[in-house]
């Protein structure tokens, strides 16, 4: 069958959302971000909720989210994401508000932050992405950082006596009475980007329900700050990261 | 039952970073040998006889620049 | 008759916020402003008005708890103390910067560092001129009494969303914890969803219903773009201090003599003022009721009938600078204060200032 047969409106399978605006990401080559982005507009898309919908973005690489998303948006300053988060929903709870933030933003220097917001059981969706170093300030430690992990600020690896230990916020965040769906996922194949969005649909119903914090973390790639291609960081991905930050729901009720 | 595919690409907006084509089943995409504006390898439906629709590599790809059309047969 | 009733200056920001129509309420304990939050806690004002009153963690997630509910175009504000408001500081300039009306009340404590709980005028710079980082200033209002807590929530707020500029309510710990009697104001109801809608959608986070998203953000990569905001946000602080700027004489006319007091201490001074007309000295008292816009040109006017300035705070000499880059050398400006919880009594000031004539 001719090429120019199948390529017709009416057998379109998959495209862009409308939710995504036409801009270019400026995030680097193969960054999970835009993948992120992508499901969060689609989820968006889905359940209809484009014009109910409140999106914060953090200080780091995904700081522009904002340019990406059709929605209303707020840009936080450095980890306050779950603050603003907290004082949007409660202001306005006929409203989905989600953060977006990454590993530095929340669980290093907004820890405070997204630890009691949790705790309040705040009826907001948390996206956290984790790919363990800081990207926009070009590849410095991570909380996350895995041990023995090379930075800019780790030259010779990330040692427990120099510089502690890789933090589990996730786990520590699933321990809080107020979150209510705590879940860990990534988006290098297409099974885990399906998982992944799934997640953070029910994230969001979740928010509407009065259940408390949904709390989605994304296990993902910095290429860049890595120092591989793409597809060397997917792979580095699954077999670094996944045996210290195991996948699936830790808390679902 | 069997199923044919094609897929358009935004080339001026693809970075060629070929997570699509290790997720690609049938071999049907490889990043081309030309460069588009930004000096990017794009992605290219390279043995278009072999795309099956599935979507795997839009579904994967981090910039959004797949379309995906599926027929069956 | 309106209605009077006796109460703490911290109760009356609380009882303030809930008549002008306050939509949120976000703050964290300190002395000596604590009964404000403790004040809105009893009343409960969810039940009634519907607003929102939020206990944080720190003040840092109180003021961005501000920032996010002035995102959304609500009528949102938080109060501490000095320590507390140096947290505060970083959030404040992202509101400046992001273009966002809100209202913090700042009960004055001495410091610097942990301090003292005793009030003090040690902010007045951390306040007039911005406290955090960029070029931007808070609109800062300077109550003498529990009715100015009272009164000036509300019109910090207009003052605020006229601007879309942060306001401050700088008060003291003398004001906040004396008990004056409030004339209490007809509530104001909140503004509806629609009448948020109506005046804010322009800018306001509030669902992008028929429009595209609108997005708040103080980020701007490109050096022009961040001049081009900071030039007019310039021109916004210019406009302010052409129109806002409010103040109040005492014995001015004839005054030969004049003591620049603001606060707690305007009212000391107005004291001071009389202690002197009757030993015939003609002192004259003017009080900035705004310190950020300062009343430069009312101050400039008095001038050429005065021979003398005194500058009266409780710091070490703060609003004293102001002062002498208004007179310019053309007369001596003088300074008087206490510190670390001291307050002055008026025959104390009144040696000082016959010392300087």
């Amino acid at each position: 069958m001719d090429i120019n047969e199948i390529i017709k409106p009416e057998n379109k399978v998959y495209g862009k959302t409308p939710i995504l605006k036409d801009n270019i990401l400026h995030y680097c080559p193969g960054c999970s971000h835009g993948v992120v982005h992508k499901i969060i507009a689609e989820v968006i898309e889905e359940m209809g909720i484009q014009d109910k919908t409140i999106g914060i973005s953090p200080v780091g690489c995904s700081v522009f989210a904002y340019n990406y998303l059709d929605i209303d948006w707020q840009q936080a300053a450095h980890g306050r994401a779950p603050a603003l988060a907290t004082a949007t929903k409660r202001l306005m709870p006929d409203k989905y508000v989600f953060t977006y933030q990454g590993d530095g933003d929340l669980a290093s220097i907004g820890t405070a932050e997204v630890m009691h917001a949790c705790n309040r059981g705040e009826n907001i969706v948390i996206i956290f992405i984790n790919n363990a170093i800081y990207g926009m300030t070009g590849g410095q430690m991570a909380p996350t950082t895995l041990l023995g992990q090379v930075t800019a600020t780790t030259p010779y690896g990330r040692k427990a006596e120099l510089n502690g230990y890789p933090l589990k916020i996730t786990e520590l965040i699933a321990q809080l009475e107020g979150t209510c769906y705590v879940t860990r996922q990534s988006v290098q194949n297409p099974a885990a980007v399906r998982k992944t969005k799934k997640a953070i649909r029910k994230a969001f119903e979740n928010s509407m329900m009065k259940k408390g914090t949904s709390f989605v973390e994304v296990v993902s790639t910095c290429n860049s700050g890595w120092k591989v291609t793409p597809v060397q960081a997917n792979k580095w991905m699954e077999e670094n990261m996944f045996p210290f930050y195991p996948l699936g729901d830790m808390k679902d009720r | 039952m069997a199923t044919q595919g094609a897929i358009v690409v935004d080339k001026e907006r693809c970075k060629g970073c070929g997570v699509c084509v290790v997720n690609c089943p049938t071999e049907a995409i490889a990043l081309s040998h030309e460069v588009n504006g930004k000096g990017y390898n794009f992605l290219s439906l390279v043995n278009p006889e072999k795309c099956i629709g599935c979507a795997n590599c839009a579904t994967v790809c981090p910039d959004s620049v797949i379309t995906v059309y599926r027929v069956k047969i | 008759m309106a209605e009077k009733i006796l109460m703490k200056g911290n109760e009356a920001i609380a009882y303030g916020a809930i008549d002008c129509g306050c939509d949120g309420y976000f703050g964290y304990p300190i002395t000596p402003q604590s009964e404000v939050m403790e004040t809105l806690m009893k009343v409960q004002p969810w039940e009634t008005t519907g607003m929102v009153v939020l206990q944080a963690e720190s003040e840092t997630s109180s003021i961005n708890m501000v920032y996010g509910g002035a995102c959304c175009g609500k009528k949102v504000m938080t109060s501490s103390s000095s320590p507390g408001i140096s947290l505060m500081c970083e959030g404040l300039s992202y509101i400046a910067g992001a273009e966002l009306p809100c209202v913090v009340v700042n009960v004055m404590r001495g410091g610097p560092g942990l301090g003292t709980i005793q009030p003090s005028q040690g902010d007045y710079f951390q306040a007039v001129k911005g406290g955090g980082h960029g070029d931007y200033h808070p609109i800062v209002l300077a109550p003498a009494s529990a009715q100015d807590m009272y009164d000036f929530v509300g019109e910090a707020f207009e003052l605020a969303f006229k601007y879309r500029n942060p306001a401050m309510i700088l008060g003291d710990g003398v004001i906040g914890q004396m008990m004056e009697k409030v004339e209490i104001r007809p509530a104001k109801p909140r503004r509806t969803d629609e009448e948020i809608r109506a005046l804010c959608d322009s800018w306001a986070t509030i669902g992008n219903k028929g429009r595209h998203g609108n997005t708040i953000t103080s980020l701007a990569l490109d050096p022009q773009v961040q001049e081009n905001f900071n030039i007019k946000l310039q021109k916004k602080y210019a406009e302010i201090e052409a129109n806002e700027v409010r103040y109040s004489t005492y014995m001015t006319d004839d005054a030969e003599y004049l003591i620049v007091a603001f606060g707690c201490m305007s009212r000391i001074g107005e004291k001071v003022v009389e202690l002197a007309r009757e030993e015939g000295i003609k002192l004259g008292l003017l009080r900035p009721i705004t310190l950020y816009p300062f009343p430069k040109k009312e101050i400039d006017a008095l001038v050429p009938q005065l021979k003398n300035i005194l500058s009266l705070e409780l710091n070490a000499g703060q609003m004293v600078e102001d002062i002498r880059l208004i007179v310019n050398g053309r007369i001596p400006v003088n300074f008087y204060g206490r510190q670390g919880g001291m307050i002055p009594d008026p025959e104390e000031i009144l040696e000082v200032f016959k010392k300087t004539m």
